[in-house]
């Protein structure tokens, strides 16, 4: 693959197919299922028309879910731009920092305890939430932060929450099992209302759009962002928060789906080069049309019953990303 | 039109583990090319670092055209002055051109995009570092020389009346060594300031009007640099006994080593 070349006119023709492939994923999404619904009849769906059990199967049932998987791949694949560029680490992704992990010792303790599916979306942000406040901190300590720092921190505190996760599981009642598993592998079946996920990814993309150029120049080194006029400590305190933020809210809505946070951004890397005015928005779009593919796939493959979507995204995702590495040398 | 654009005012750089040694104050101003000279480890890139707002001094103040440049912003700064380091980080792919137009930020609010006009700055910049026809290529892609060339044209693009550099002569072969100090002389013909941490000594006799011993106790010395360009001084800076030559009316310094007399083969 030919070197990404210089950016600026390729900025809204790659963001408008990227939204024409969202919307065409989301579209698909919802004809597809138990009823499949043809172009014709969605069609009329959204013109207000059509069949009142399509409009029930579309409004109240697919498009909800259609829409939980694109805010949560959206979030996934944003936050693992930012924490790239925080650690300046290609191999940082969403989860580094120990953040699925708390979200999985919160989920999974609501479930022991029996509670229902608002308490375990509850439990699982505060357990997010928590874990990023903790490794901050930790690895704040008396000095000042290095990446290093940080990422050593995150991955001890990740291990942690690990052992605390498989001791639940191993004390777990046979019966919660698969639900608990489900919900580690990622699931969209806990999918509540999708518009938390779906306005914060809105908003927070809006507000990163104009910190762009200022992340590009993060990614160089912060000595030499600072250099460049880049007030370095604000702007990683804000990404760090977006990023916590983001993948707070993205485990909440449908459990730790791994995979898309690290190889969504370094997708279009490969094909758009490394403008985060360019990938912030695509990470939203592709990140988002891909766990909605992925999703659709997970319902309907050996429906009636449903595969955890984690699954189809590493088996989407693993090919794919693999081509485009091998293609880019 | 002497006007003094960097100065340090009774500043101790901050080196771990090191006493105070003496404090620096001194002024360059518009129009001077000053050069750091001294061993590893001496605190060069430290002396840089500080100048530019990077690192705290243990005392003493840097003023950045009349104010304490602490009580400056980041993009203020960046305005007025251009780095180029001697260490540089690229864990993400980039192009040359995207690489050298970051050099425009500083310039550039939130919602700019880079106007024709920046393109224009920088494609002049990658054409003095005689890097022309490479904008497409990826940085990871180029030699050590050229990567070195590009950090210098993206600092070029920043138009600025302050240049730092830290061995800006690092990796280049001789052209692209004397092409590079005399673009520095041009800034200072054009009324910028530079100061230039340097380890070739002959580079510093030929292209900076001020030079700047800086010894690994911590002490320092500086001035005009016929004057400072003395063979002693320069063989207890280094520790190394020189030569000196003379070509054209300029001092050249080479190494003395001891004659290899035994049976090398």
């Amino acid at each position: 693959m030919a070197a990404a070349s210089y950016h600026t006119p390729r900025l809204l023709p790659a963001l408008a197919v990227l939204s024409l492939g969202a919307l065409l994923a989301v579209a698909l999404s919802v004809s597809t299922g138990s009823v499949a619904i043809s172009t014709a009849e969605l069609w009329a769906v959204l013109q207000g028309e059509g069949e009142p059990l399509h409009r029930t199967l579309i409004f109240d049932l697919r498009l909800p879910r259609s829409l939980a998987a694109f805010a949560t791949g959206g979030l996934l694949a944003v936050a693992g731009a930012l924490m790239q560029v925080l650690l300046r680490n290609p191999l940082a992704d969403p989860y580094v920092l120990g953040l699925s992990g708390g979200a999985a010792v919160g989920a999974l303790s609501a479930m022991l305890l029996g509670l229902g599916s608002a308490a375990v979306s509850g439990s699982a942000f505060i357990g997010a939430i928590v874990s990023a406040i903790t490794v901050f901190g930790l690895a704040h300590g008396t000095g000042s932060w290095t990446p290093t720092r940080l990422l050593l921190t995150g991955v001890v505190i990740a291990a942690g929450w690990g052992a605390v996760v498989t001791f639940m599981l191993a004390i777990a009642p046979t019966e919660s099992l698969p639900g608990m598993l489900f919900w580690l592998m990622g699931d969209l079946a806990y999918a509540r209302s999708p518009w938390p996920a779906l306005t914060t990814l809105l908003a927070l993309s809006l507000l990163l759009l104009p910190l762009g150029r200022s992340l590009n120049a993060m990614a160089r080194g912060p000595l030499q962002a600072a250099a460049l006029g880049v007030a370095v400590k604000p702007m990683e305190w804000s990404i760090y928060i977006a990023a916590s933020l983001l993948t707070a809210l993205a485990v909440t809505t449908a459990g730790s789906i791994g995979f898309v946070g690290l190889v969504v951004p370094h997708m279009l890397r490969l094909i758009l080069g490394n403008d985060q005015r360019l990938i912030l928005p695509a990470c939203a779009l592709a990140g988002g049309a891909l766990l909605t593919l992925a999703d659709t796939l997970a319902r309907t493959i050996i429906a009636p019953e449903q595969l955890p979507v984690g699954v189809i995204t590493a088996l989407l995702g693993v090919p794919t990303f693999l081509l485009l590495l091998y293609r880019s040398r | 039109m002497s006007e003094v654009l960097l100065q340090a005012a009774q500043l101790c750089i901050d080196v771990p583990g090191r006493s105070d040694g003496s404090e620096l104050n001194f002024a360059i101003q518009r129009g001077e090319v000053w050069g750091v000279l001294g061993p590893n480890g001496a605190g060069k890139t430290t002396l840089l670092h500080t100048l530019a707002g990077l690192r705290k001094p243990r005392k003493g103040t840097v003023y950045l055209a009349g104010s304490a440049i602490q009580r400056l912003r980041r993009r203020q700064i960046a305005q007025q002055m251009a780095v180029v380091f001697q260490e540089r980080s690229d864990s993400f792919p980039a192009t040359v051109m995207e690489s050298v137009m970051i050099g425009r930020h500083p310039f550039l609010s939130a919602w700019d995009m880079e106007s024709a006009e920046d393109l224009e700055i920088a494609r002049a910049a990658l054409a003095r570092m005689e890097l022309s026809g490479m904008e497409q290529r990826l940085v990871s892609s180029l030699s050590g020389g050229e990567k070195q060339r590009l950090a210098i044209a993206t600092a070029m693009t920043q138009q600025a009346n302050i240049w730092l550099a830290d061995e800006p002569g690092n990796h280049l072969d001789l052209h692209h060594q004397v092409a590079v100090m005399s673009m520095m002389r041009e800034q200072a013909a054009q009324g910028n300031a530079v100061l230039l941490c340097l380890h070739d000594i002959n580079l510093a006799a030929r292209y900076c009007d001020q030079l700047l011993l800086l010894y690994p106790d911590g002490n320092a010395c500086w001035g005009d640099a016929s004057i400072m360009l003395q063979a002693p001084a320069l063989e207890k800076l280094y520790r190394q006994p020189l030569t000196v030559l003379e070509d054209q009316g300029q001092r050249v310094f080479i190494p003395r080593t001891q004659r290899h007399t035994g049976n090398e083969n």
